[in-house]
């Protein structure tokens, strides 16, 4: 867009070419083109949300708020949001690092390790799951360990978490390290030059300038957490009152036509994540402005 | 892929010491292969423990084969109609100025903010048999949009819709324009000039970002196991296969639908890693 003066064309939205006049058949073109696209996104993005609110809202605010206080779904919330927050702290110390490695050092093998950590994006979710019991279920090869020292990790929460941690591995590195290798040196240096430990740097200098990668990195990480489906649902498997997750809950309660509860709490879910990564991209740009 | 600016590393100026620089690496790569490495050897070691033809075996037994056929070839569909759809948003978003364009460009993004399997709930409730438009659908033309084929694709679209448009949309907004204008001076009419300069400048980002999303679409759970019916040899996906394989303990299938899976994706994302670094190697003519 920059390469385009801003002049009253490109106000008018025609694409501006000199030489040419942007006749009726352009802006009949431009019309159709509009119409399409919101069609598509309004048809396939927007309705099923709206679908979704309307299911939910059909037997009234007070049938959600009950349908939301039973103690199963309590339990679930409770559970995955704690599942959630032990994700997002392991991930925030070592994928901090991770990132920190990876821009600030050079090694054999960096371009493996970078590719490494976009892989979980393309592993399907009972892939993941299928793999902890592998390792971890009853047959799994660290079966024997395991029953030594009575640690509980297939159908129990810690493999949940390892689950969880597999599928959110991604999004924290990919957001701090563009910021990270943007940052430089420069300002580090300054500060050890001025007798900063490298600790004080890291914490006076180079955090804050992380901070919103960093933060937006830690959302996206609980959001994905608080949605994770497939992977939990092979290694917890969705045992009710111990392992059962939010979407886990949806799922049964859809096996057994609890629609109410179902509904209820899909779009709680929704909600959470939705509201929790739209404000903080809003409220990131808004800084970012200032 | 990021990369850091090579010159900035001095290994004098930067802390920490030594011994801390030793330690911060191994935390990085003992996070990485726990999570990530340890487990992906498990299941390749597994699955190919009755060698490459005890794979193939599990592989073509006709439930397996056809959830697999299903499976590539609705992520082959809606790869292609994302790539279309998810272009013309990006130069609708580019290029247009119109009411609602903010709103627009914030819609693309809200599906990765909506966990999968509340996707399949939304699709089931605004175009299930019982709800208005589906019903409609079943009575005028006799086939269900969830439960069927239908639905899978249209799972996949919703979750996919921002990666072609991400990956188009920054390139168009740097893309010279001098090159159409001079194409408009010679008389080209605008549909030749997309065609012909406007598209060949695009197809890496277009290319890219479908492949991509050909590859989440593989692995795609959540929402297909609410919308799909999961009916064997009709309706059930590689995914929803190798659940049930998994819950009834039948290891060598699961294990060599798992390294299936797998290898297409990992074999997509590698190609599509190479496309971009060759792409930036030689821009485009």
């Amino acid at each position: 867009m920059s390469a385009l003066p801003p002049d009253s064309a490109k106000a008018r939205g025609a694409a501006a070419r000199p030489g040419r006049i942007s006749g009726p058949f352009d802006i009949w073109r431009r019309r159709l083109m509009v119409g399409i696209v919101i069609l598509y996104a309004a048809v396939l993005i927007v309705a099923p949300i709206v679908g979704l609110l309307a299911g939910a809202l059909a037997d009234g605010v007070g049938a959600i708020v009950s349908a939301l206080s039973q103690p199963d779904v309590l339990a679930a919330f409770k559970l995955t949001v704690y599942i959630a927050l032990v994700t997002v702290a392991i991930h925030g110390v070592f994928g901090t690092i991770l990132a920190w490695v990876l821009v600030r050092y050079r090694f054999r093998g960096r371009w493996l390790v970078n590719g490494l950590i976009d892989l979980p994006f393309a592993v399907s979710p009972v892939v993941v799951g299928y793999m902890l019991l592998l390792l971890f279920g009853r047959s799994g090869m660290l079966a024997p360990l395991l029953d030594v020292f009575h640690i509980k990790v297939a159908f129990a929460v810690p493999g949940m978490i390892l689950a969880t941690l597999f599928v959110t591995l991604p999004f924290l590195p990919r957001e701090v390290i563009p910021v990270l290798s943007a940052f430089g040196l420069e300002q580090e240096q300054a500060a050890a030059t001025l007798g900063a430990s490298g600790w004080q740097t890291f914490w006076r200098v180079t955090f804050p300038a992380l901070r919103w990668g960093f933060i937006y990195g830690i959302i996206l990480v609980f959001a994905r957490a608080l949605g994770e489906f497939g992977a939990v649902l092979v290694i917890g498997g969705g045992i009710q009152g111990r392992t059962e997750t939010v979407t886990l809950f949806i799922f049964r309660a859809l096996d057994e036509r609890q629609y109410v509860g179902a509904y209820s709490s899909a779009l709680a879910l929704g909600l959470l994540s939705l509201l929790l990564v739209v404000g903080t991209d809003l409220l990131r740009k808004r800084v970012k402005r200032e | 892929m990021t990369t850091a600016a090579p010159t900035l590393t001095s290994r004098k100026t930067t802390r920490p010491a030594p011994w801390g620089r030793w330690a911060l690496k191994s935390a990085a790569f003992s996070y990485l292969a726990v999570l990530l490495v340890i487990p992906l050897i498990v299941i390749f070691r597994d699955g190919l423990s009755e060698g490459v033809g005890g794979l193939w075996q599990a592989i073509s037994l006709p439930i397996a084969w056809s959830a697999l056929k299903l499976t590539l070839w609705t992520s082959a569909v809606m790869a292609v109609i994302n790539a279309v759809m998810g272009t013309m948003t990006a130069y609708v978003l580019v290029r247009y100025t119109f009411p609602g364009k903010s709103v627009l460009n914030a819609i693309v993004d809200l599906p990765l903010a909506i966990p999968t399997l509340v996707t399949g709930v939304m699709l089931v409730l605004l175009y299930g048999p019982q709800s208005l438009i589906g019903g409609w659908f079943q009575d005028q033309f006799g086939w269900g949009i969830i439960f069927a084929r239908p639905g899978i694709v249209l799972a996949l679209l919703f979750i996919n819709y921002p990666f072609v448009v991400r990956a188009v949309q920054p390139v168009l907004e740097n893309f010279e324009r001098d090159a159409e204008e001079a194409a408009a001076t010679l008389g080209a009419c605008s549909l030749t000039i997309f065609w012909r300069v406007t598209l060949p400048a695009l197809w890496l980002p277009i290319a890219s970002g479908a492949l991509l999303s050909f590859a989440r679409a593989i692995g795609e759970f959540g929402s297909i196991v609410i919308v799909s019916g999961n009916l064997p040899l009709r309706t059930q996906t590689a995914a929803v296969y190798l659940l049930g394989e998994v819950e009834s303990a039948n290891r060598q299938g699961a294990s060599a639908m798992s390294i299936v899976m797998l290898s297409l994706a990992f074999g997509l994302v590698l190609f599509v890693d190479w496309l971009r670094q060759r792409g930036q190697q030689e821009p485009a003519p």
